[in-house]
């Protein structure tokens, strides 16, 4: 080799090895797996977790937001004033901010949003947040004056959810498969079954995030989302679908474990309206049958906090009441006698896929027949379970984890699928919907909590983890899941 | 007897006692779940370790043949009591439009693929044991009524048939008198290598959670089951796939062993 010749090699190696440094230090993309495609990309008309983990705070913005840690900040409005008898909201909003079409983010976007949210023929799947809004005004292009109907403490709280955000008349015809929001990433590409692409929006208003691309990759069986994992296919599995495997990324350097919680009080659903479970000695019966470490450990692999009520026990109102269903199968046989049952009862149990309900339901199934009880297990399909359970209401037991944050709401509504109807509970829901205070807020939730858990309304099992598995050069991402998303804006890369 | 015939009838019946003992005793009861005792391996005390709620895996494989072999079995039953008369039934009417009719048939349901539309039955009417049978059930008939056809019509040209039609004989009585048992030994062989396909569909059914449903323990559920678990407790999935194996080899040797065994012309070279 000529002394030119290997000056040239060298200089190739070394702009090889410069080059090679360069993308490494500069690495700006990131895959990140989840277990369910959305059906849409319209999180303002569907309930779908999947849609929010997608476009939340990413693509589509609302007035507040959500934070990692569950705290409620400024979103798109920049500022609030907030009347004396807490009935009118004053939104001072964001200067500069627009639409990935280029249109300007106004008053005028904020009262249309929040119109067709409100609006007879709404398709929102959470009206709920929104029933109390009386009239939108646009005072001038960036404040907007929201009148409630009366005081309600959570409501900006309820503009943080998903199904709040802003979006524009403009682009929404096609909302569903070409989302058009403020975010800090663009829809860039849906490969139905297989991934969605997000690139930089380089006009955001707020900090540019350190990521160029993000691609959302869609691996519902456990197996694959294991073998994808460990062959670094993907950098990131937002919730990891099989707890077993856990142990096996924490022994492991190239991968961080983030476990942390959901929203998601896992609970028996149990069908209120249908005999036996009418009657509350067998409802007290079946919580006193379960043994709730005993599914902890056999279905999640020890991942999941007990609860006695349908409340987060991160949430600082918060009641522990797993007392008032201890395990206890001796207690469980005498109520059941005392409601006339000595030697229990038949009844089906519909399970959907996820394995905390399919491993969960087969642990239930053996805990109530040391009772007597026989509870038929019914594996079923997502669709078929919305179908047949949620909408139909034909069913004695399932096992389902209520995702949405402080859902302990729907324990009001007599027509929702298990169907508790207690004129106590709705009276106190009303109550605390128009208190503000937050001592007296904090009481009446304890309170809600303590009702529906001596009433025995459903079997309260545990609340959800999330285990987030994620090479170990990722940094920002949600350990909890206040709310189902993946914040994208603040994950980055260290080196 | 050939060596295959033997440790094929070694190996079923093995799998036949397990299972018919699994009636009278198991080590353990095989539906209690013992969570702080999940995922041991094999030792003294569970022979085959425990699964991921702790149930003695020993137990669970011996229910499991009884889940597998009823459900192959009744399937085998219904294919040979629909299927055979269907054949002798062609057979007897060779050429004409019944015989037609009988034999498009079987080719029609020939013509799906069995697993498929097994999983179709069974997504249909729902999941669970008896649609489990029933699918592949359906599939066992044209088999059993193509090799039943097949061997009866060579058998309708012979002479000591042509002696019974002389005699005034039917064709049904003939069917049933002469021919039947002439074709028995081509069923018997036929039936159980039908009977170790039976076993393999079930577990394939259950595997994709459309066969017994829990608690009733099936060897492709448990195999289901053991997916997400392979990498760190391997026994999950290879006792019941080893049972599977088990028995599907030894119903196959018993099967081969059993035709040369029953064929004549072997038998009369042998002797």
């Amino acid at each position: 080799m000529t002394k030119q010749r290997f000056r040239s090699f060298a200089s190739a190696l070394a702009l090889g090895a410069s080059l090679f440094a360069t993308q490494a230090l500069a690495k700006s993309d990131i895959t990140i797996a989840m277990q369910l495609e959305p059906p849409h990309l319209d999180p303002t008309s569907a309930a779908a977790q999947a849609i929010d983990s997608v476009v939340y705070t990413n693509i589509f913005e609302g007035l507040t937001r959500f934070m990692g840690d569950g705290s409620v900040v400024p979103g798109l409005a920049e500022s609030w004033e907030i009347s004396e008898d807490g009935t009118v909201y004053t939104f001072k909003l964001r200067d500069g901010v627009t639409f990935h079409d280029g249109s300007t983010m106004d008053a005028e976007d904020v009262k249309f949003s929040l119109d067709r949210a409100t609006a007879e023929d709404s398709a929102n799947a959470q009206k709920a947040l929104f029933a109390g809004i009386e009239t939108v005004e646009v005072v001038d292009p960036l404040t907007v004056r929201v009148t409630l109907k009366e005081p309600n403490g959570n409501f900006l709280f309820n503009l943080a959810w998903g199904d709040a955000v802003i979006v524009a008349p403009e682009s929404i015809e096609n909302i569903k498969t070409n989302p058009v929001g403020t975010g800090a990433f663009t829809f860039a590409d849906w490969v139905q079954g297989d991934s969605i692409t997000l690139n930089r929006n380089p006009d955001y208003w707020g900090e540019q995030p350190a990521l160029e691309t993000a691609t959302f990759k869609f691996i519902s069986d456990p197996t694959a989302a294991f073998a994808a994992m460990m062959a670094e296919d993907v950098d990131v599995f937002d919730n990891f679908p099989a707890p077993e495997n856990l142990p096996q990324f924490e022994a492991d350097p190239r991968f961080q474990l983030l476990v942390g919680s959901t929203e998601g009080e896992t609970i028996l659903s149990t069908n209120n309206k249908q005999a036996p479970f009418d009657d509350i000695l067998v409802r007290q019966a079946l919580a006193h049958a379960i043994d709730r470490q005993a599914i902890i450990d056999g279905a999640m692999f020890g991942y999941g906090t007990p609860i006695g009520t349908h409340f987060a026990p991160h949430n600082p109102a918060y009641v522990d009441l797993t007392g008032d269903s201890a395990y206890d199968p001796e207690q469980a046989k005498a109520l059941l006698a005392e409601a006339g049952f000595p030697d229990g009862f038949e009844t089906t149990l519909h399970l959907p896929p996820p394995s905390y309900a399919r491993r969960g339901g087969e642990i239930i199934a053996a805990q109530l027949s040391e009772v007597g009880i026989t509870a038929e297990i019914i594996n079923v399909e997502w669709a078929q379970w919305l179908e047949s359970v949620f909408k139909g209401k034909e069913f004695g037991l399932t096992i389902v984890s209520h995702t949405e944050p402080m859902d302990i709401g729907i324990y009001a509504r007599p027509d929702y699928y298990f169907q508790y109807d207690s004129t106590d509970f709705q009276a106190l829901m009303n109550t605390l919907n128009s208190t503000t205070d937050p001592d007296e807020r904090t009481r009446l939730l304890g309170e809600a909590q303590r009702l529906i858990s001596t009433d025995y309304v459903n079997g309260y099992l545990f609340q959800l983890a999330k285990l987030g598995v994620a090479k170990a050069g990722v940094q920002g991402l949600w350990v909890n899941a206040p709310t189902a998303a993946i914040d994208l804006t603040a994950i980055s890369w260290d080196e | 007897m050939s060596r295959n015939l033997i440790l094929g009838a070694a190996l079923s019946s093995l799998v036949l006692m397990a299972a018919l003992m699994s009636f009278i005793w198991t080590p353990y009861d095989h539906a209690v779940l013992n969570i702080p005792a999940k995922l041991q391996p094999p030792n003294a005390q569970n022979w085959f370790g425990t699964d991921h709620f702790g149930r003695d895996m020993f137990s669970m494989i011996m229910v499991g043949a009884r889940t597998s072999i009823a459900v192959a079995l009744v399937a085998v039953g219904i294919g040979m009591t629909l299927g055979v008369p269907l054949g002798l039934t062609a057979a007897a009417r060779k050429g004409s439009w019944l015989d037609e009719f009988i034999m498009r048939g079987n080719d029609l349901v020939f013509a799906f693929p069995s697993l498929v539309i097994a999983i179709l039955i069974t997504a249909v009417f729902g999941a669970g044991a008896i649609n489990a049978i029933i699918a592949i059930g359906i599939f066992n008939i044209p088999v059993f009524a193509r090799i039943t056809r097949g061997a009866a019509l060579s058998l309708w040209e012979r002479e000591f048939i042509l002696a019974a039609r002389v005699s005034g004989k039917g064709a049904a009585r003939i069917s049933a008198e002469h021919i039947l048992p002439n074709v028995a030994n081509l069923l018997i062989v036929q039936g159980t290598i039908q009977f170790s396909l039976g076993i393999l569909a079930e577990a394939g059914l259950s595997y994709v959670g459309l066969g017994a449903q829990p608690p009733t323990p099936s060897w492709g559920r448990m195999l289901a089951d053991a997916q997400t678990m392979v990498s760190f407790a391997p026994h999950l999935a290879l006792i019941p796939g080893l049972a599977i194996i088990m028995t599907v080899l030894g119903l196959n040797l018993l099967g081969d062993g059993l035709r040369d065994w029953l064929d004549p012309r072997i038998r009369v070279a042998r002797a």
